[in-house]
């Protein structure tokens, strides 16, 4: 139907009969094209480049070719020390910036056997379940967007907004939060914070609810993602997706549950699994994560104890010999960070392993024989944030 | 007076008429859309240009105007020119058959409404050359998909036209209207002793034209989040502005039909009032369905391609042709 | 299905040998595999079997060799299971871990300059039982080359992409070893210590 490769000529005729779907191959084997898809293009979520075999709508190859924005975090590492390197964090994914700086600070703690005051913990727990929130809000507005709704982005953000302001109000910084020090926090929490998060959770919870009355029953928007974009747990487990793309495939994989770290044992909260492996499944589960998180909220400000937010941190750190590891949940998935120190002030290796590079890996093997718009409905089901592949 | 009814002074009123009014609603319906978009998104939408952002349309145009027209290298050139102009054109035609008050009519023709429906079928095919001439990836997938699209809906919507014209017995737009005189429930759209259906296939019919015109949530020729923006991605400044104006004339000359089929055109709702006034009865309800179009754009998510055409083929053309039939039925019986 | 610590241990203890890869010649690549070729390796048995602990240039002071196959307290080092192979049993490694029902958590390098060493750290994580295994192989500098475990896990692709790009280092049998997050003609290996931008 479209002339091949790279010449799409008007001058060409129009063939007859052109493929009907991926059966069609074997009649006219070369009547496929590429399409390059980005890194410039209004689906892709920021600078990600598909290339697409297409077989006029049909996908047969779709090869995601990445690198585009990407900064070299882990050559940063070996030449700033510990505590400089630690705004490097909040910058790999900038939409659950808490959760990175948490696993950054989490690994230093735990090679220089650090101790960090319960009440540290506790406010750690309730921003990055903030940030979580935050994170999800901007991946269902954008995720509409992909689907051509268009006004949902705007209620998310309109959220959003106001966790941005609680934890503007904390440390100063919108996006790219460095409030997690090694040891505990950058300052302790005051009651503007406290009270306007409870204010938050009392407010989200019927926001949450109305959601799920307008956009997530919708039919169109359940036509588009049930049962399309299928990717079975065993994908998942060859190519080391993790986070909503795990449990979205009925595997309860969370990372708060399968290493417990800060105080994420002291709360009750479900992990939401879906069985269904499809796009819809991937979406309720981060509508639920959602209400999980701000149960996880409510229970820690209940319990939050008073004390010290800083622990007793060295002046100069040095690191004892070895490698320690150190793995969170965030809003994408598991991000682990891997140090090895040799014993000096600088870290020798830092490895930073991100769920978004691992959920996109298996792109390419489980958008074959889709259609474009359910293959870019699935990528955006996938949640990627280009930064976070890229590092 | 006896100058103004000169048949060429007359026409050349109505052409100038059909234009001015046709570039105004595309202007202004492009306002209106994003003010109804903020409204529906909580934001005030444009409100900078003049009083409330009445201005932005007049803004939007020089700016498009003063762009030039980028001709990329590699395309049909007179196909890349000629397919804005070929959109525009038939939707200009269509409203010169349109009344809007009882004598408010450019050509008050016997076959007109075969008029609209075979002018308004050209569109397709200026997207199509349209997209196909823009030597385009994103815009030869957005043809094919406007040409199976149009196609696929072309057909339930004249299955209704055609029960429309076993209701009426006439083709002649001024007539269907004046056959629905009197209270509201003399309009087409009411009279179930006619067809018990008739209220199904004013649905069909305002579906039909949603996915005639492109709109959302049937909008898979634009569908900018996959497409960029469809046949349109290698127009700029007022190539592009024609075709986003035909889009909104497209839509005016639709809910005119609507109006005129179904909601008893320039007819008011309570028997009296229509004469001098039917002009404003009609743009009331041509702006309501309109309204419509836009609050639907701004409440769901784009249909996939597939059930797009499985909605027509699987349950709008079944469903218009048993309407056809038990119309026939029905006016038999009678 | 869920593996529990020691059937681990016995596992790896039978692919490694009873002595671990310490005992074993360092094979220097796949291609040249077996005990006779091994002349161009270094004899690194002490640093191979305690990685962690061989720092620079205090290496001849390091701690008595460890066993290559160790269970780790978690909440000390962020893993369960430490193992350390021999460059050609990382496939094999792989296999069991994937037959226990292991995923893949990443690939990376470490460039240990000072033995003339690069490291390749395997990181495995279980979806449904709390374990985190780590399998580490060390290869010369000079020729950095080992197999892929593309065939176990697909999902290395990606990693041992990012691990040649950064390090230089030669997955044998993987399809694609182009760069992957450097631009399209870069020729440089930025985590190695030596280099120089």
């Amino acid at each position: 139907m479209i002339a091949q490769k790279d010449s799409i000529s008007p001058g060409s005729s129009l063939r007859a009969g052109g493929p009907a779907g991926p059966e069609a191959d074997q009649h006219c084997p070369n009547e496929t094209f590429v399409l390059n898809l980005g890194p410039q293009h209004p689906a892709a979520h920021g600078v990600l480049r598909v290339l697409m075999t297409m077989d006029g709508e049909w996908i047969k190859r779709a090869e995601p070719v990445i690198g585009y924005i990407h900064r070299m975090h882990e050559k940063m590492g070996e030449n700033r020390t510990w505590a400089k390197f630690l705004p490097n964090t909040s910058r790999i994914d900038y939409l659950s910036a808490m959760h990175y700086t948490h696993a950054f600070v989490g690994a230093v703690e735990r090679a220089a056997k650090i101790e960090v005051p319960p009440r540290a913990e506790y406010i750690r727990v309730i921003t990055s379940e903030l940030n979580r929130i935050s994170s999800h809000m901007v991946w269902w507005g954008a995720l509409l967007l992909d689907l051509g709704g268009f006004t949902p982005i705007l209620y998310a953000f309109d959220d959003r907004e106001k966790i941005l302001d609680l934890l503007e109000g904390l440390c100063g910084a919108r996006l790219t939060y460095c409030y997690y020090r090694f040891g505990g926090l950058y300052n302790d929490v005051d009651d503007t914070f406290l009270n306007g998060t409870r204010e938050f959770v009392q407010h989200m919870q019927p926001r949450l609810k109305m959601y799920r009355d307008l956009v997530t029953d919708n039919i169109i928007l359940r036509k588009r993602l049930t049962a399309i974009g299928g990717i079975s747990a065993e994908l998942c487990r060859k190519y080391g997706a993790t986070g909503p793309v795990i449990r979205g495939s009925g595997v309860a994989y969370d990372v708060r549950r399968a290493e417990p770290y800060s105080v994420y044992s002291r709360f009750e909260f479900k992990i939401p699994v879906y069985p269904e492996s499809d796009s819809m499944a991937r979406y309720l589960v981060r509508m639920d994560e959602m209400e999980q998180s701000l149960r996880i909220i409510g229970q820690a400000l209940d319990q939050l104890p008073e004390g010290p937010v800083m622990g007793k941190v060295p002046r100069v750190l040095k690191l004892p010999p070895g490698d320690t590891c150190y793995a969170v949940e965030a809003a994408r998935g598991r991000f682990m960070v891997r140090i090895v120190s040799d014993g000096k002030e600088v870290p020798y290796r830092v490895k930073l392993r991100t769920p978004s590079f691992s959920n996109l890996s298996l792109y390419e093997e489980a958008s074959k024989g889709m259609i474009l718009p359910d293959a870019l409905a699935m990528m955006g089901s996938l949640d990627l944030v280009i930064p976070d592949i890229d590092r | 007076m006896s100058f103004l009814t000169l048949e060429p002074i007359r026409l050349l009123l109505y052409l100038v008429g059909v234009c001015a009014f046709v570039g105004a609603n595309a202007a202004y319906l492009v306002l209106a859309e994003r003010k109804g978009a903020g409204r529906i998104q909580r934001r005030p939408g444009p409100n900078e240009a003049g009083y409330a952002g009445l201005l932005q349309p007049v803004a939007d145009g020089i700016k498009l105007l003063a762009k030039q027209i980028m001709v990329p290298p590699g395309t049909d050139a007179l196909l890349f020119r000629a397919a804005p102009l070929m959109v525009m054109a038939p939707s200009l035609m269509c409203l010169a058959v349109i009344p809007f008050g009882a004598n408010l009519v450019a050509r008050d023709l016997n076959i007109g409404l075969l008029l609209v429906f075979s002018f308004g079928s050209i569109n397709v095919m200026a997207l199509m050359l349209g997209g196909w001439a823009s030597r385009n990836k994103f815009a030869i997938i957005s043809s094919a998909r406007v040409v199976s699209q149009n196609v696929a809906y072309e057909i339930p919507m004249l299955l209704v036209v055609i029960t429309m014209l076993m209701v009426t017995g006439t083709m002649n737009l001024n007539e269907i209207i004046h056959q629905q005189a009197g209270w509201f429930w003399n309009w087409n759209v009411f009279k179930v002793w006619v067809n018990p259906l008739m209220p199904v296939t004013f649905v069909i019919f305002f579906i039909c034209m949603l996915a005639e015109t492109n709109r959302a949530p049937f909008d898979m020729a634009e569908a900018e989040s996959e497409l960029v923006a469809g046949a349109f991605t290698e127009y700029g400044g007022m190539g592009f502005g024609v075709f986003f104006m035909a889009e909104y004339a497209n839509i005016v000359v639709g809910c005119c039909l609507a109006t005129i089929l179904f909601l008893g055109g320039w007819q008011s709702p309570f028997g009296a009032l229509s004469g001098v006034l039917g002009p404003l009865w009609f743009l009331l309800k041509m702006y309501a369905l309109i309204f419509t179009v836009i609050w639907i754009r701004w409440t769901f998510p784009r249909t996939q391609f597939y059930s797009l055409l499985n909605l027509s083929w699987k349950i709008l053309i079944p469903l218009s042709l048993f309407t056809l039939v038990l119309t026939g039925v029905m006016i038999k019986i009678i | 299905m869920n593996p529990s610590l020691e059937q681990l241990t016995e596992q790896f203890t039978g692919l490694v040998g009873a002595n671990g890869p310490a005992g074993t010649p360092i094979v220097a690549g796949l291609a040249e595999a077996g005990p006779g070729s091994a002349t161009a390796a270094t004899p690194v048995g002490a640093a191979v079997a305690a990685p962690a602990a061989a720092t620079g240039a205090l290496a001849p002071a390091a701690p008595p060799p460890l066993s290559p196959v160790q269970t780790v307290n978690h909440a000390l080092k962020g893993y369960d299971f430490d193992a350390t192979v021999a460059p050609d049993q990382v496939a094999a490694a792989a296999g069991i871990l994937d037959a226990s029902g292991f995923s893949l958590d990443t690939v990376t390098g470490v460039d240990w300059i000072a033995q003339d060493q690069m490291e390749v750290v395997y990181d495995y994580f279980h979806p449904t039982a709390p374990l985190r295994a780590v399998v580490r192989t060390r290869i010369p500098r000079a020729n950095p080359e080992l197999p892929t475990i593309l065939h176990v896990f697909p999902g290395a692709n990606w990693h041992e992409r990012e691990t040649h790009d950064f390090f230089g280092i030669r997955f044998l049998g993987h399809p694609n070893l182009k760069p992957f997050l450097l631009p399209e003609d870069a020729d440089f290996h930025p985590l190695r210590k030596d280099y120089q931008p």
